[in-house]
């Protein structure tokens, strides 16, 4: 009994590994490059594809948008764009699978190791937008309440921000946790009576901040330009202690002890340094790649809004401003 | 093996009664065990309180994210070179790229005329005409929906990870079927692959095979293959032991009885393990896409960065559509099984004429569309659902929001339970010192069950408190408690009603399957719109998505109440709520309690989606550490996720003093 048990076992075992064995002859014998994978969606035009990373941002799909727009009708690539969060994409953007990166918000950690140490991603430049990373407070609240804009006055609003989140303290709304953050150091280091509740990812803070703007009332939120929400709620910016090199140096010490505002970042593109060196015109195309705030917002507020899709998104924005698009086509 | 002890003498008419808390105080092993915690506690409480006090002591903890920093530190250097990468995982990977893309080019090759013809005609063939004309207008519906290539790319990713998922579960569930000892190793892995979230385990999966279709594939298995395992094995040693006996006296070897007796005894359970990995596979669709995974999912994903619940819903439709129509067609083969195979209908509507004739069917028109020039779906038949659909949201959020008279809105309601249910009960559970908490939960999983359950239930509260996340877990557990409360009082209800009446079972049945099917990402914006940020949506989510299981439960465990019992009770004059009191419930307890089970895992899995509408904690931990590459920090929390579900389930599941081994 237990011995048929046995053998049928081992045979189990055997079956298991001729299958394995066929598996792997399916993929050629020999070394198998984990960076040279196509996506199996990916169009049968080899030389000429690129992928890029989409961030969960509109903004960030309004850059990949224009680019693909114009990679595809200008450059006749074809173009694969991939959404995944910050941290995975600069993961993916060293092996390979994914080739740029057109907007970061300034990740120090992965810089040091991939760009410095490894050297498998290229820094790009900027794109031309300025990021800025904010509490903000709606327009219709802070005109009746000017003083709500500036931090040493928020004790005073705390309890008109109350929600059942929040408990007894008022509320600070920060969205999803993929995003840069001081902001549970900056209300325990300028003592203020809040408490910081994260929605957990950007649709669920947008939604929120629509449901408040609705009903006209007051609300104190994490948030960061540019970005099209600005258009449909207008808000204004809370003044917080002046962001110093000191304060900044002491904060990449110790994070919990930063109480001082969030710095402006000129945005960066990063390349896959295989393809910076060898994605010929693609690889031109997107190191001159820039534009401004507006040109950006613009798109997004089609996308977003307008409920246009981004190729039609990206379509409309070209043929309105060929000047701009028309300085990042290489050299014939 | 030995043999089961027998189970209580029943009462009379058959009816056992129920072992309620208060039932197990007047006998007295209830009364000795809490005795004897009761000296137990009266001994160490003061002790263990003198040294290291209420909150769980921080010289029991164990931080393991050193060490897992460490492993992905590693592989993230060692990745283009080290033997096991190139020689093995490479090669995976390259594979699991090879077939879905062979998949998808062939079903691009099909054309919609060819793939709409073949999936109708094979619904057909299997599971009759009904199914084929469901089959038929998912596909048109999807088609006319604008998303016909991202169906195609989803299709055959599912295609591949299922037939791996099945491949991989059947063996697993072979050899458990075949080996006690197996069995035994196996159990609790299965359990843990299909409670920890699937966000807890997308991290890794990423690390190694870098993002995209292999790692989505991974990912998708891990969570699929489990049930293919679970019920191969429970078909295999389900199997009658006379047939076994038969076919042993006549001379098989173990080979022989394997293939000719005991498989096909299985048959049934066989392909029910296909059903379920099929329903567990496309709802690892969505989730997948998080990582690159192309297809459907990734457009539900794509359309929450603009907050665009219309565009999300045109994208999940097609994957509703696709699970129901799968769902149906293999449960009707299924079904088919256990009745005459041999179809009714003319000679040459049966057997091999009629594959034949499908294919043939399907080949043709595959080529119509082909000389036709239209491959894809054409682009001018798709019809816009998202602005309608995003029209119907802003009213109904309007209406709803606040305001309504008397009930007040989803607003108000949702601020009430938050303060005055999730508040005192997260509140209470934080405040309660954790050898309290672990006393509670020996006392209650030890009452209903054996001293093994209860300690395997404490050991799990320890584990999360070693892990150190002891506070935002029994915030997680305060959530889970809740949401679970509100999910058996309304399943429960529903369920008793829908047993009581064939027409209401009928109209809840869609219903429920676009519950279960419809991803979880869609919802995400709708309860928040109506319930504001926080741990209240979260609920919400919760409950709509463990709703449908406990509602089916319930209305199946009620209909198959013994009818003699019925009968004789309703002879003896009860009245219709007397019946439903003390003969429907009683007997129908092992259906109420695997719909407790059920609604445990389901209340659990959704903790995740929880963690993307506010509900913070371990859910909200779990989504961070996928979010910032923090290995430590979503593992620590699935693995606490896993050790709640571990611990809720051995409170609430009596289990009888026997040797025996449960079932799979």
């Amino acid at each position: 009994m237990s011995r048929t048990r046995t053998r049928t076992l081992a045979k189990l075992v055997g079956t298991s590994a001729v299958a394995g064995a066929v598996l792997l002859s399916l993929s050629g014998c020999g070394k198998a490059d984990m960076t040279k994978q196509a996506s199996p969606f990916a169009a049968a035009k080899g030389s000429k594809s690129v992928t890029l990373s989409v961030q969960t941002w509109v903004g960030a799909q309004s850059n990949v948008a224009v680019a693909k727009y114009l990679l595809e009708h200008q450059l006749g690539y074809h173009v694969d764009t991939v959404q995944v969060d910050e941290i995975p994409a600069w993961d993916a953007l060293s092996q390979g699978r994914v080739d740029a990166i057109l907007e970061d918000w300034g990740h120090p950690d992965q810089e040091q190791r991939y760009v410095k140490d490894k050297k498998t991603i290229t820094a790009g430049g900027g794109n031309g937008v300025t990021g800025h990373i904010g509490w903000y407070v709606p327009k219709y609240w802070a005109d009746k309440h000017p003083e709500v804009t500036n931090w040493k006055n928020l004790n005073k609003v705390a309890q008109q921000l109350r929600t059942s989140e929040s408990g007894n303290k008022g509320q600070l709304m920060d969205g999803s946790p993929s995003y840069v953050t001081n902001d549970k150091a900056l209300v325990k280091n300028l003592h203020l009576n809040y408490e910081v509740v994260f929605a957990g990812s950007e649709a669920a803070q947008i939604t929120q901040i629509q449901q408040f703007a609705k009903q006209k009332k007051p609300f104190l939120t994490y948030w960061y330009e540019p970005q099209w929400l600005f258009n449909q709620v207008p808000m204004v910016e809370v003044k917080l202690p002046k962001y110093t090199d000191a304060c900044a140096a002491k904060g990449t010490k110790d994070p919990s002890s930063i109480d001082c505002a969030y710095p402006t970042t000129p945005l960066q593109k990063f390349f896959n340094t295989e393809f910076a060196k060898r994605g010929g015109s693609a690889a031109a195309f997107l190191k001159k790649f820039s534009w401004t705030k507006d040109d950006q917002n613009e798109v997004s507020e089609s996308i977003a809004s307008s409920g246009l899709s981004a190729d039609e998104a990206a379509k409309r924005w070209v043929d309105k401003h060929p000047d701009v698009w028309k300085k990042w086509l290489p050299k014939k | 093996m030995t043999t089961a002890t027998p189970v209580s003498p029943r009462g009379t008419l058959g009816v056992d009664t129920p072992k309620g808390p208060a039932q197990l105080l007047k006998n007295r092993r209830g009364l000795a065990k809490l005795l004897l915690l009761a000296v137990v506690a009266a001994v160490a409480v003061p002790l263990l309180h003198a040294q290291y006090g209420a909150a769980w002591p921080h010289a029991l903890t164990v931080d393991v994210s050193g060490p897992l920093d460490k492993t992905s530190n590693w592989i993230i250097d060692n990745r283009d070179s080290h033997w096991l990468f190139v020689y093995f995982l490479g090669h995976l990977s390259n594979a699991v790229v090879l077939s879905v893309r062979g998949v998808y080019l062939l079903l691009l090759a099909l054309g919609w005329t060819g793939v709409t013809a073949g999936v109708a005609l094979l619904a057909w063939r299997v599971a009759g005409w009904r199914i084929a004309l469901t089959a038929l207008l998912s596909f048109v519906v999807s088609g006319l929906l604008g998303m016909w290539i991202p169906t195609m790319q989803t299709l055959a990713l599912m295609v591949v990870a299922v037939a791996v998922s099945v491949v991989v579960g059947a063996l697993l569930g072979l050899a458990a079927g075949l080996s006690d000892r197996l069995f035994r190793i196996l159990r609790p892995v299965l359990d843990t692959m299909q409670v920890l979230p699937a966000f807890a385990y997308l991290l890794p999966v990423v690390l190694v095979f870098g993002i995209g279709v292999p790692a989505a594939l991974l990912a998708t298995v891990i969570y699929a293959a489990p049930p293919m395992a679970r019920l191969t094995a429970l078909g295999l040693r389900g199997a009658d032991a006379g047939v076994l006996e038969a076919s042993a006296s006549l001379g098989a070897t173990g080979r022989q009885r394997l293939l000719t007796a005991r498989l096909p005894l299985a048959r049934k359970e066989l392909l029910l393990g296909v059903n379920q990995t099929i329903m567990m596979a496309l709802s690892m669709a969505v989730i997948a896409s998080v990582i690159g995974a192309a297809g459907l999912g990734d457009r539900v994903y794509q359309a929450l960065a603009s907050v665009d619940v219309g565009a999300a819903l045109a994208a999940a439709i097609p994957i509703v559509l696709l699970a129901i129509v799968m769902d149906r067609t293999t449960a009707a083969a299924g079904e088919k099984i256990g009745a005459d195979a041999s179809a009714t209908g003319p000679a040459f509507l049966r057997g091999w004429r009629a594959w034949t004739g499908v294919a043939v069917i399907t080949a043709a028109l595959a080529l119509v569309g082909r000389l036709a020039g239209s491959l894809v779906w054409p682009t001018g038949w798709a019809v816009d659902i998202a602005h309608p659909v995003n029209d119907f949201k802003e009213w109904m959020v309007n209406h709803l929001y606040s305001g309504v008279p008397v009930v007040g809105g989803t607003a108000d309601w949702a601020a009430h339970f938050t303060n005055w249910v999730l508040n005192p009960l997260r509140d209470g559970l934080t405040a309660l010192p954790w050898y309290g908490a672990l006393l509670l939960v020996a006392a209650l999983a030890w009452l209903i069950g054996t001293w093994r359950t209860a300690l395997t239930a404490v050991l799990a509260m320890a584990a999360i408190g070693v892990l150190g996340v002891w506070k935002p877990s029994m915030n997680t557990l305060s959530q889970v408690l809740a949401a679970l409360v509100v999910t058996l009082v309304l399943g429960f209800g529903i369920g008793i009603l829908a047993a009581g009446s064939k027409r209401l079972e009928a109209i809840l049945r869609p219903v429920l399957d676009v519950m279960q099917t419809m991803p979880q990402f869609v919802y995400l914006i709708p309860v928040v719109a109506l319930f504001a940020v926080g741990r209240a949506p979260a609920a919400a989510a919760a409950v709509v998505y463990a709703l449908p299981a406990v509602i089916r439960i319930t209305t199946q465990g009620l209909r198959q109440v013994d009818p003699a019992a019925m009968e004789s009770a309703r002879s003896l004059g009860a009245t219709r709520w007397q019946m439903l009191r003390q003969v429907q419930l009683p007997l129908a307890r092992p259906a109420l309690l695997l719909a407790v089970n059920q609604g445990v895992v389901l209340v659990l899995a959704v903790v995740i989606i929880g963690g993307l509408v506010g509900g913070g904690a371990l859910g909200y931990d779990v989504v961070t550490g996928l979010a910032t590459g923090d290995l430590g920090l979503g593992l620590v929390a699935g693995v606490a996720i896993v050790c709640l579900g571990l611990m809720l389930d051995r409170v609430t599941q009596p289990t009888e003093r026997r040797t025996t081994g449960k079932g799979a």
